[in-house]
């Protein structure tokens, strides 16, 4: 058992401290529950593991990201989007000129990370299953002392907002990519299986970027008062059904950039064929 | 009939141990229930508090095979049976006799919150809100005060020292109730951030997951106190509109008052608003 004690500051009126503190009831035990609570954080550092291998690789590969006209095509991956140097084999525009000899996504891959790293829920998932602080609810932090997010580094966990506004714009690009890759065989329309998957990749990141915490505060929650502003009040309507499910999103687009990668990487290697729908 | 283990932990501030009973199985029991039967029939002596039994007051917080709960909203039939029962009283607070612990640091905190402090009254002599102004927040109305989210939160429950320096999440409740009211001017920002630790928490959402009451604690009231806080120090487009809407008008009183409660000592913010505005006239 414990025995500190913590005085509170003095409450107006009081004329002796109050003790908040005192010895603990039950067993110096990391936890008493009896179920399979390690389950949940074992699967999360899992599939987290995973994705943080295979973007590391892809990030790193610096080809077999883009199946342009020779193949009649105009799919771009989605972890080298925008592609942004000049030795891009699909150039958005040549912000970072020639002297950017290492993969472009390097270059852009720093935005998503930063916005998924922020997160609330991811937040969530790797404090629970990396950090141990705490590995399950009712389980002991697995640290001696704790500060939260009220230091450096973790006080960064504020630029949540600013990378929000960021990914904002990377899914209007995903979208723009998705758009691209109707291309036909002379120039028109055209649809094949990799239009679909860029459009599922669009969609999926859009509702994640927009089911987020600080959208959905921007758009209305930071009111007071719903009353004076309609729109607002809508819009804060509208997102707040699709935050309930913000973590579902989270793993959906995370899974899908990746199988996005792979499925445009393959095709671009020539290892399998996209087929065409029209 | 099959027979039940049940392991109570028995003790006070000098020491304690859990302590097997057994005790025949029943048909639709709650583990309360099945304290109870104990308590009249093998342990006359065991402290455990309770009320309502119908998960409505709040008083029968406990640890059930080490996850915190209501014993009155816990069915025996879904605990694994043929298992011994373990139940222990609540971690983060000092133990008082058995499985009745001090709840006092959650009154101690309570008195720190500013209240409620409304505008004057409208020329007839009314208030006026907005039924979508009240839906909002009339799921923090639901918190029966069990204190469970308080003793599964990590920042307290694992470090004592964090006590003196976070309100936890049944307070941030109430703060995101009183800061959503549509009628309220206390701006509590920077309190938040500065003094109840609002930066403290890591959002592991334990909180909402023992919630009796089935309250969004971190989705609904803690992630949108800490955007607020964002809104007021960290976030570089609010920051300007700001600059460029202070030039247009002079500053909101709640604004003004958000500095003189930040720099107010906790002892004086037990009356809130009404203090605030004295230190301020102080200083």
């Amino acid at each position: 058992m414990s025995a500190q004690s913590v005085t509170a500051a003095q409450p107006a009126g009081h004329e002796t401290p109050v003790i908040l503190g005192g010895v603990r009831g039950g067993p110096n035990k990391k936890t008493l529950r009896t179920d399979r609570w390690w389950l949940q954080p074992l699967a999360t550092a899992s599939g987290l593991l995973v994705f943080v291998v295979y973007a590391t690789w892809a990030a790193f590969q610096n080809a077999n990201y883009y199946v342009g006209p020779a193949m009649h095509r105009d799919y771009l991956s989605p972890l080298y989007s925008p592609c942004l140097a000049q030795n891009c084999k699909y150039v958005w525009g040549p912000v970072l000129g020639s002297w950017w000899s290492i993969s472009p996504a390097i270059a852009v891959l720093i935005f998503p990370l930063g916005l998924r790293l922020t997160c609330y829920y991811y937040r969530k998932a790797y404090y629970r299953s990396y950090w141990g602080s705490p590995p399950a609810c009712a389980v002991a932090d697995a640290h001696r002392s704790y500060t939260g997010e009220t230091r450096f580094p973790l006080i960064l966990q504020n630029a949540h907002r600013w990378f929000f506004y960021i990914g904002a714009i990377f899914a209007g690009i995903n979208i723009f990519d998705a758009v691209a890759a109707f291309r036909g065989f002379s120039g028109g329309i055209g649809m094949g299986l990799g239009t679909l998957i860029l459009c599922i990749n669009g969609v999926l990141l859009s509702l994640y970027t927009i089911s987020c915490h600080s959208c959905r505060h921007l758009l209305g929650g930071q009111l007071r008062s719903f009353h004076t502003h309609r729109i607002r009040y809508w819009l804060w309507d509208k997102i707040t059904p699709l935050n309930k499910h913000h973590m579902l999103f989270a793993w959906l687009s995370l899974f899908w950039v990746a199988f996005t990668d792979l499925y445009i990487r393959l095709v671009a290697a020539g290892w399998i064929h996209d087929p065409r729908f029209f | 009939m099959s027979e039940i283990i049940m392991r109570l932990w028995r003790g006070d501030a000098n020491g304690g141990s859990f302590q097997e009973y057994r005790v025949p199985a029943q048909e639709g029991e709650v583990v309360l229930d099945v304290v109870h039967r104990i308590q009249a029939t093998q342990a006359g002596d065991l402290a455990v508090r309770w009320n309502c039994k119908a998960g409505k007051c709040g008083s029968c917080s406990a640890e059930v095979n080490g996850k915190p709960r209501l014993m009155c909203m816990t069915r025996m039939a879904e605990l694994p049976l043929d298992q011994p029962i373990t139940i222990a009283p609540m971690r983060t607070f000092p133990i008082m006799k058995d499985l009745v612990t001090d709840v006092r640091f959650n009154f101690e905190v309570a008195k720190r919150v500013p209240p409620f402090a409304p505008p004057p009254r409208q020329p007839d002599g009314t208030y006026r809100m907005f039924q979508e102004d009240i839906d909002r927040a009339q799921e923090f109305h639901k918190c029966i005060e069990c204190f469970l989210c308080q003793d599964v939160c990590h920042v307290i429950r694992d470090h004592e020292e964090n006590k003196a320096r976070y309100a936890g999440p049944r307070f941030f409740v109430r703060f995101a109730e009183l800061e959503m009211h549509p009628l309220d001017t206390n701006d509590r920002r920077l309190l938040l951030k500065e003094r109840m630790g609002l930066g403290m928490c890591n959002i592991t959402k334990c909180c909402t997951e023992v919630c009796p009451e089935e309250i969004h604690i971190t989705d609904n009231a803690i992630i949108p106190l800490k955007e607020r806080a964002v809104d007021a120090t960290y976030d570089p487009l609010a920051f300007i509109i700001r600059k460029i809407a202070r030039r247009k008008r002079p500053l909101p009183a709640e604004e003004a008052q958000a500095s003189a409660i930040v720099t107010t000592p906790l002892s004086e913010l037990a009356d809130g608003h009404g203090d605030a505005k004295k230190a301020k006239a102080k200083a």
